[in-house]
């Protein structure tokens, strides 16, 4: 009796979660599934499972540039925004300067601006200045949009713990260039990985720089763009679901740092 | 020693700094002085005008794209939080604690597709011959396949999906923090179940849906990819009359004011919500 008072109790809860978790992933398993499909259009029935579309995304050269370009300005874009905001964060979290606030607010201002007006900015700028579009401008614009984050969470981890062993490091003779590397990065390094991680998973995913600032060589993104004028098609499913895939992976590494981190602190 | 302390910090942040002024002060400052310029026929005139905004004002066509944005992001923002409360609500107090993390990682799975392929993914559910209108026909409910993309209905689901997940986040972040001995204290009081929830959970989780409120809005009304993919061109939103400036006209000056007016409207939004903005109390 209780145990069915409890069923019933529960009841309206599990659908609830079961319906918001069914339109959640609506499109998601639409995309995944119909990415195996037989025939010609992503559309049921599903008459799969074939790998063919996989293998005519792997065999697509466009595609492939796409993917190697993401690949590069998603790495280098994050390494250095990475190295600037912990460089940023490190002075502004241990030397007490003139108007420091201002500064870190300016560091992290371009976190509240719609990628598109940071965009138009760059294109504009870039126009009247003669800069060529290119895989450089997207990682400027890069940068642009993942330094603010980078430096909010390294900025977060440089707490009165660290400067109390940098401060002993310092006192028994230590440069400040050895407490810097022997000191404070490995004691940080998981707050670095984790601003690089989802750097590195924006960078991938952005559509709107890349786009207003790329002409011959695209990334990803804007490759699946372009795809999409030929309409429904489950090659678009397949590298669709390659992207989500990818960073799926990066989240789990990036999951597995932080709580094995935790787990030890 | 002091001086050549703060002389080396100066060094560490410089970089940031300049970076930030060259590619996004500059950037934004460049935009304003082409906002005032003008695109006639096929040349760019310089000087000091104000028609572009003038043109912003008077045409309905510009107008109506603002307000369009306006309404489209508003209803998203509610519905989203409408959505997403309960849920976010259910996983903080319903779901065992050791649960808690995966549940919550599944409920924003889907938030980590680009929003190209989101888009995409579900112009494959709700275009005429996708799964939904497949089924209701199957299930009788309808006759003729039905297309629920290429309308603003279509922008709104796109929407809705994405900041679900997003505001599920942040008020979830919010609830977990809340100390529990607080409702016991309210039950102890006398208050019901509901009582409780309505005076002390729901204003303490405040921060928590403005925080998800706010990058909602922020998020969507800059965002070209969803109505263009999901909405089509019937009827337009703010980011894509923007885009159609630049594309088919290149018409910078008209870009560059439309780009300002709708950082204007975000700010404002920042400025109203920011006292609600407290990040580290989420």
């Amino acid at each position: 009796m209780s145990s069915l008072k409890r069923f019933l109790r529960l009841l309206p809860a599990t659908l609830y979660v079961l319906l918001v978790f069914a339109f959640i992933f609506l499109p998601v398993v639409t995309l995944v599934l119909f990415s195996f499909q037989g025939s010609r259009l992503p559309i049921p029935p599903f008459d799969g499972p074939s790998l063919k579309w996989y293998g005519a995304v792997f065999s697509d050269r466009r595609l492939m540039a796409a993917l190697n370009h993401s690949i590069w300005v998603g790495v280098l874009s994050s390494l250095l925004a990475v190295a600037l905001a912990f460089l940023a964060a490190y002075a502004l979290a241990r030397v007490k300067l003139p108007l420091s606030n201002l500064w870190r607010w300016l560091i992290t201002a371009p976190l509240s601006m719609s990628y598109l007006i940071i965009a138009m900015g760059l294109l504009i700028t870039f126009n009247a200045l003669g800069i060529a579009k290119s895989l450089v401008a997207i990682g400027i614009g890069h940068v642009v949009i993942n330094l603010p984050l980078c430096f909010a969470i390294i900025f977060s981890q440089l707490g009165e713990q660290q400067a109390r062993l940098e401060r002993a490091a310092r006192d028994l003779g230590a440069s400040e260039l050895s407490v810097m590397t022997l000191i404070t990065l490995p004691l940080i390094w998981p707050a670095l990985f984790a601003a690089f991680f989802l750097s590195f998973t924006l960078s991938w995913d952005e559509f709107i720089i890349a786009f207003l600032l790329s002409r011959f060589d695209v990334t990803l993104p804007v490759e699946i763009w372009s795809l999409l004028s030929s309409g429904l098609n489950p090659k678009t499913n397949a590298i669709g679901s390659v992207v989500f895939g990818v960073s799926i992976v990066l989240l789990i590494l990036l999951e597995t740092i932080l709580l094995g981190r935790r787990r030890r602190t | 020693m002091n001086r050549r302390e703060s002389l080396k910090a100066w060094g560490l942040i410089a970089p940031a700094l300049l970076w930030t002024l060259a590619f996004f002060v500059v950037p934004i400052a460049i935009m304003t002085v082409y906002s005032f310029w003008q695109r006639v026929g096929t040349k760019t005139v310089r000087g000091f005008s104000l028609d572009n905004y003038v043109a912003f004002f008077s045409k309905t066509y510009f107008r109506e794209a603002l307000f369009n944005s306006l309404e489209v992001t508003i209803l998203v923002t509610v519905i989203s939080i409408l959505l997403a409360y309960p849920l976010a609500y259910i996983l903080a107090y319903q779901v065992p604690s050791h649960w808690q993390r995966l549940a919550l990682s599944l409920a924003i799975l889907p938030f980590w597709t680009s929003y190209v392929v989101r888009s995409y993914s579900w112009l494959l559910v709700l275009s005429a011959k996708g799964i939904v209108s497949k089924s209701l026909q199957t299930l009788g409910i309808l006759h003729d396949p039905v297309s629920f993309v290429n309308s603003r209905m279509g922008t709104i689901i796109g929407f809705v999906h994405f900041f679900t997940m997003l505001l599920t986040l942040t008020i979830f972040a919010n609830l977990v923090q809340i100390p529990r001995n607080y409702l016991k204290a309210a039950a102890d009081l006398g208050a019901s179940r509901l009582q409780a929830f309505w005076h002390v959970t729901l204003p303490l989780s405040v921060p928590g849906i403005m925080v998800g409120a706010f990058l909602t809005f922020v998020l969507c009304i800059g965002d070209y990819i969803t109505p263009q993919i999901l909405g089509g061109n019937k009827e337009l939103l703010l980011p894509q009359v923007i885009m159609l400036q630049i594309g088919r006209q290149a018409n910078f000056p008209m870009a560059s004011a439309l780009s300002l007016i709708l950082m204007l409207v975000i700010s404002l939004v920042f400025l109203v919500s920011a006292r609600y903005l407290r990040l580290e109390r989420v």
